[in-house]
């Protein structure tokens, strides 16, 4: 409890300073509201129900995006390490786009799917694919050659190689990637709320940053960093759950 | 040993297998592209929801004879550039900071790690309203998002460096200074360039939200106004322009890493850059 605290005290003071250096005239409130302002803002929007709407319309483009990357690109990846012609025709394909910045597509989703929830699921789920393939193509490439023979050798069919033999030696490489796809997802649902939205935490941190209620912004700015703070603490316990079969 | 046997390979053969090699890799994007141009004037889709790549082409033609595409183009590196370079000399330098003394890294090291999985681009409008809409505002998103893997990648790296050699360095009686740049910095490069190999597809992806999201010049911004505008062929015409910048850039530091670790394991191995 002591150690958590000696570790956690610089937050302290940051969040400290954050309250005090307005308060006292260091910087303008206006620039930066004080903290507590800040909180009680939060508490408005969560009582109007602002938040709870955008916050659910966020999550649900995040969770939908993402899980299709996860299901898509991880098939790509495994399918593209277990068969070669796969990968001879996929492997320049995704060099060529691994490294393009995703959100060059924001405009692109808009223009095919609209406004509303569709762009951004399509955004997320093209932007997270790659990382979460590229985890899975180099985890199950690098499955042991010993285990697969072995396998083979006792009988097991391809697929029941690639079921119980591939597929979990590709597990730590592929949980990786997907850790990837996830920080992307959440900049990616972000910016393109923030860019071209009609509703969304995005779109909201726009829209009361426009009305100059900033305080308010603030609060908003905070509840999307710690989402995605949670979602990635979240997911590394889940990470040491899978893997725990791995000393 | 693989070094010799490679130099003293009789070069003809290796070359024309090399370009084989990239003719056939080459193949699935030109089929790409051609699946494209067809797609489009097919009659399946309009032009709007997906232009002809030909047509996409002569709008970067076009656009490259007026000199939009230099200056947009040009504006985009350069926030993302000079995004990159704080990051790297700021980031190199508090990892370093971290490594050696206590206290520094006792006050960064809950801040780097909240902070390291934040979607800090939430802080975009935060950044406009303190620096405004220019390029201070936007430089200062980029070093925000890019310089956390530096940092780690930094951090990670110093202190995996092997106790053998820092003792050898000492006994050799190498000033702590000497014993940084000598021994510690030069061991920790592999870890260091991979963080900045994660870094700078960050400064390209912030540097072209800021400005979409910002509007003005910039490859972002001729997007966002062309997006505005309908005029889709602008739109894709600025994907194309921001995937050959992201891939002529990540190509750079690949290359920019094979010949800093020249003296490296790694540069036996085969690559795929």
């Amino acid at each position: 409890m002591k150690s958590a605290l000696v570790r956690f005290l610089p937050l302290l003071l940051i969040a400290l300073l954050w309250e005090i250096a307005p308060r006292v005239g260091l910087v303008s409130s206006l620039a930066l509201p004080p903290l507590s302002a800040v909180l009680s803002a939060w508490f408005e929007l969560l009582r109007d129900g602002d938040l709870l709407t955008n916050g659910a319309s966020s999550l649900y483009r995040a969770s939908a995006g993402l899980a299709l990357a996860i299901v898509v690109g991880a098939a790509l990846g495994v399918f593209m390490a277990w068969w070669r012609p796969v990968n001879a025709v996929l492997g320049p394909l995704v060099e060529l786009f691994y490294p393009m910045p995703k959100s060059a597509l924001i405009p692109v989703t808009v223009l095919w799917l609209g406004f509303g929830d569709g762009s951004k699921i399509l955004l997320i789920f093209l932007g997270c694919m790659l990382p979460v393939t590229i985890g899975a193509f180099n985890g199950a490439r690098g499955s042991e050659r010993v285990l697969i023979w072995s396998a083979r050798s006792m009988g097991a069919s391809r697929l029941r190689v690639l079921w119980d033999v591939v597929l979990p030696s590709a597990m730590p490489e592929l949980l990786n990637g997907i850790r990837t796809a996830i920080a992307l997802a959440f900049i990616l649902l972000v910016s393109s709320e923030l860019i071209e939205a009609r509703k969304g935490l995005g779109s909201l941190i726009g829209f009361l940053g426009n009305n100059g209620s900033y305080e308010a912004m603030f609060a908003v700015v905070l509840t999307v960093a710690l989402l995605g703070f949670a979602a990635d603490r979240a997911y590394q316990l889940l990470m040491q759950r899978v893997l725990q079969w791995r000393e | 040993m693989a070094r010799v046997t490679q130099a003293t390979a009789p070069w003809l053969p290796r070359l024309a297998s090399r370009i084989a090699w990239g003719a056939l890799r080459l193949f699935p994007i030109v089929l790409l592209g051609i699946g494209w141009e067809l797609l489009a004037s097919s009659g399946h889709v309009t032009p709007f929801q997906l232009p002809r790549l030909s047509a996409v082409f002569i709008r970067i033609w076009d656009d490259a004879q007026t000199g939009e595409l230099a200056i947009n183009a040009g504006l985009t590196l350069y926030r993302t550039l000079v995004g990159f370079a704080i990051s790297v000399v700021g980031g190199v330098l508090l990892g370093a900071g971290m490594a050696r003394s206590v206290s520094i890294r006792w006050f960064f090291d809950p801040i780097i790690s909240v902070g390291f999985p934040m979607p800090k681009i939430a802080f975009l409008p935060i950044m406009v309203l303190w620096l405004g809409f220019f390029d201070v505002s936007k430089i200062a998103m980029i070093v925000l998002d890019a310089i956390f893997p530096v940092v780690t990648a930094t951090l990670a790296g110093l202190n995996s460096v092997e106790r053998e050699l820092i003792w050898s360095a000492r006994n050799m009686g190498a000033s702590e200074r000497e014993l940084l740049w000598q021994v510690m910095l030069p061991a920790a490069l592999p870890q260091i360039l991979t963080g900045l190999q994660v870094s700078l597809p960050l400064c390209l992806i912030v540097a072209v939200v800021a400005e979409m999201a910002m509007g003005g010049y910039g490859l972002g911004g001729a997007m966002n106004t062309a997006s505005r505008f309908a005029d889709s062929r602008g739109v894709f015409a600025g994907i194309v322009e921001i995937a050959a910048v992201g891939y002529c850039l990540i190509k750079l530091m690949s290359l920019i890493r094979r010949r800093l670790l020249l003296w490296h394991q790694e540069a036996l191995e085969p690559t795929t850059a």
